[in-house]
C-alpha cells in the first residue's frame, strides 16, 4: 500500500520539479516542512532521553557533589560501583526478579491468550477480569500488597492458616520479599503479554490449522507443530519487552517496602533520590527491598 | 494420496465422535479460566471491601473476607485527613495536558515521519524508537539537573513536560499514517491544498482510531506515574494522586480502609478505560520506556 502511494506520489509531484533550480528549492522547502512537523515533538523526546543519557555519561565520569566544580575522575567512580557490595546485591536482586518474572509473564500471556481465545460463554466478563489489573497503579498495587500479604492481618495467610499451612513472613522475610514482588507483576502486567498473544493468535489464518486437522493432528499437535511456530516472532519481542521492563524494576519495589521502611530507621539516600556524588551508582544501584532492609538491620 | 484422505476422513469422524461422547453442558476451559478470573479479580474486589469496611474490623485476626456492614467512613476520614481532592486536580490536570498535547504533537510528527521526504528523517526516526530502551534510572538526575535549571521542580509542570510527547505515540502515529491510502491526499495537494491542510482537513479525522489509543494510553501513562514525580516534586501543593497514595500510606500504614478509599479513587478513572483497552486495536506499549 506504502510504496504504491508512494510512486504515485513521485511521479505527480516529480514532473514539473525537472529543472535544477526549482528542485533545490523544492528540497529545501520539504525539509522545512518536514522539520516542522516533526520537530517539536523530536525536540521533546530527545530532549528528555539521548540529551540526558550523554549527559548521565558525562556524570559519570566526575567527581561532584552537586555544588563545588566537577571534577575529572576517570573511571573511579565505576570502580567505586563495582567494588560496592550494596550494588552487587541490588545486581543479584534485580536478577533474580528478571529469571522469575520474564519467562513467567511471557509463559502466562501464552496460556492465558490461548484460554480466552474461545468463543464460549462469559469469555467477555473472563477478559475484563485477566485486563483490568493492568491499568492499577504501581502505587496503588504497592498498597494492596502491603494488605494482601500483611504477617498479621493479611489474607493470603489467613488462608495458608484456614488450609493448615504455616504463615509465611512474605514482605518481611528477606528471601520471600521477591516472591512477592514477581506475583503482584505478573497479576498487574499478565494483560499485557496476553493481549499481545491474543491479537497474534488471531493473526493465524484459520485454514492452517484447518488444514492440520483435515491432515488428523490432533490438538496438541496442532498447537505445537502448526500454532507455536507462528508464534515465535511476537514471542521474541515479549521476551526482550519484558527483559528491558524487568530490568528497570523501581516502583513497585519502592511501593511495597515503604511499609515495612516505615517501622525501621529510615536511610537517608536509599534510591534515587537526590545524591549526586556518583550518578551512575544512583543511576544504575536500584534497591530492593531486601537489599534495603539488609543493608540497614 | 487416497489413504491419506481416507486417514483424514477417519480422523474427522474420529474427533467427532469424540466430541459427541464427553460433552459437557459447557466448555471445559471455563475450568481454567474460572479460577484464574477470580484469582485476578480478588486483590481489587479486596480493595473495594477494604475501602468500605469499619476500620477496626481489619485489624482483626483474621481478617473477615467480606465485612460485617458496608460504611462510607473510610472515604468520610480521607477527605478530612489528606488533601485527596487537591491530588485529583493536579492529576487532572496533568493528564489532561499530556493527552491533548500528546495528541497534537505526536500526530504532527507521525504523519511527518509518515509521509514527508526530508534530509535526516530516517536518522530522526531510528534516534527516536531508540529512546524507549533507555532506561528510565540512566535518565533521572540529568533530568532532574535539566528542570531543576528550567525551575520546573516543586511543580506540576515537572509531571507535565515528559508526557507532553513520548516516542511510542510518534511511532503509534506513524505507523497508524502509513497505512491509510495516500491518494486521498494526493488529490488534496493537486486541489491545490497545502500539507498542513491536508493533514487537518483529510488525515486527521481518519485518523480517530489511532488517536483515541494514543489517549488511552496517555491517560494510563500520565495518571499512574510515580517514579518521576516522586524525584521531581516534594512540595505538598503539587503532589499528584500517586505521589499522594505512596507518600501517605507511610502516615496511614495501618488505616486500611482511609488508604483503601484513596486507592479506589485513583483507580476508577484509568479502570473506565479499560472496556476501550480491549477494543483498540493496537495496545502494543504499556508505558514510556
Amino acid at each position: 500500500m506504502t510504496t504504491v502511494g508512494n510512486s504515485v506520489k513521485g511521479r505527480t509531484s516529480g514532473v514539473p520539479k525537472r529543472r535544477p533550480g526549482r528542485s533545490l528549492a523544492a528540497t529545501v522547502r520539504q525539509t522545512l516542512e518536514g522539520w516542522g512537523f516533526v520537530a517539536p515533538a523530536s525536540v521533546i523526546v530527545v530532549g528528555l532521553s539521548i540529551f540526558p543519557a550523554g549527559w548521565a555519561f558525562v556524570l559519570s565520569l566526575q567527581h561532584w557533589n552537586g555544588f563545588s566544580q566537577p571534577e575529572f575522575a576517570g573511571v573511579s567512580n565505576y570502580a567505586g560501583v563495582i567494588t560496592d557490595s550494596e550494588f552487587w546485591d541490588a545486581v543479584v536482586h534485580t536478577a533474580v526478579y528478571v529469571v522469575l518474572f520474564v519467562p513467567l509473564s511471557v509463559f502466562a500471556g501464552m496460556i492465558l491468550a490461548v484460554a480466552l481465545n474461545r468463543k464460549i460463554r462469559f469469555i467477555g466478563l473472563y477478559r475484563t477480569l485477566i485486563f483490568v489489573p493492568f491499568v492499577v497503579s504501581a502505587a496503588t498495587t504497592g498498597v494492596l500488597t502491603n494488605y494482601l500479604f500483611d504477617t498479621q492481618f493479611g489474607i493470603v495467610n489467613h488462608v495458608l492458616n484456614v488450609l493448615g499451612l504455616p504463615a509465611q513472613g512474605w514482605l518481611t522475610d528477606q528471601k520471600q520479599a521477591m516472591v512477592v514482588i514477581v506475583i503482584m507483576s505478573l497479576w498487574g502486567s499478565a494483560a499485557f503479554t496476553t493481549v499481545i498473544y491474543l491479537a497474534a493468535l488471531q493473526d493465524i489464518p484459520a485454514e492452517l490449522v484447518e488444514a492440520a486437522t483435515i491432515d488428523g493432528a490432533n490438538r496438541v499437535q496442532t498447537f505445537w507443530l502448526v500454532v507455536l511456530p507462528q508464534l515465535k516472532s511476537v514471542s521474541t519481542f515479549l521476551v526482550i519487552w519484558q527483559l528491558v521492563q524487568a530490568i528497570q524494576l523501581f516502583d513497585l519495589v519502592y511501593t511495597t517496602t515503604r511499609g515495612v521502611r516505615s517501622m525501621r530507621p529510615r536511610r537517608s539516600s536509599t534510591t534515587c533520590g537526590t545524591p549526586l556524588s556518583s550518578s551512575w551508582t544512583s543511576a544504575t544501584g536500584r534497591p530492593s527491598p531486601t537489599c534495603c532492609s539488609a543493608s540497614r538491620s | 494420496m487416497s489413504t491419506t484422505v481416507q486417514a483424514g476422513l477417519r480422523a474427522h469422524d474420529g474427533e467427532a465422535t469424540r466430541r459427541r461422547k464427553r460433552r459437557l453442558p459447557f466448555s471445559g476451559w471455563h475450568f481454567l479460566l474460572l479460577p484464574l478470573a477470580i484469582l485476578f479479580a480478588i486483590p481489587l474486589l479486596q480493595m473495594f471491601l477494604a475501602s468500605l469496611s469499619p476500620a477496626a474490623e481489619l485489624l482483626r485476626f483474621p481478617p473477615p473476607f467480606v465485612p460485617s456492614h458496608l460504611t462510607l467512613s473510610g472515604y468520610q476520614s480521607l477527605f478530612q485527613q489528606s488533601n485527596i481532592l487537591l491530588w485529583l486536580g493536579n492529576t487532572l490536570i496533568v493528564s489532561a495536558t499530556s493527552i491533548v498535547s500528546n495528541m497534537i504533537l505526536c500526530s504532527f510528527a507521525g504523519y511527518g515521519f509518515a509521509r514527508l521526504k526530508f534530509r535526516g528523517r530516517n536518522v530522526l526516526f531510528v534516534a527516536i524508537v531508540g529512546t524507549i530502551m533507555i532506561p528510565t534510572q540512566v535518565l533521572m538526575i540529568p533530568t532532574y539537573l535539566l528542570f531543576s535549571r528550567l525551575g520546573l521542580i516543586n511543580s506540576l509542570g515537572a509531571a507535565i513536560v515528559p508526557w507532553l510527547a513520548t516516542a511510542f505515540g510518534i511511532f503509534l502515529m506513524r505507523q497508524f499514517f502509513l497505512s491509510i491510502p495516500a491518494e486521498l491526499e494526493e488529490a488534496g495537494l493537486i486541489d491545490g491544498c497545502s500539507r498542513l491542510h491536508v493533514f487537518i482537513r483529510i488525515v486527521l479525522p481518519l485518523a480517530k482510531p489511532a488517536l483515541a489509543t494514543l489517549a488511552i494510553f496517555t491517560l494510563l501513562g500520565a495518571w499512574n506515574d510515580l517514579v518521576w514525580p516522586l524525584i521531581a516534586i516534594n512540595n505538598a501543593n503539587a503532589f499528584t494522586l500517586q505521589l499522594g497514595i505512596a507518600n501517605f500510606q507511610g502516615v496511614h500504614r495501618t488505616d486500611w480502609s482511609l488508604l483503601m478509599a484513596g486507592n479506589v479513587i485513583a483507580t476508577l478513572p484509568s479502570s473506565s478505560s479499560s472496556p476501550l483497552l480491549r477494543s483498540s486495536s493496537s495496545p502494543r506499549c504499556p508505558s514510556r520506556g
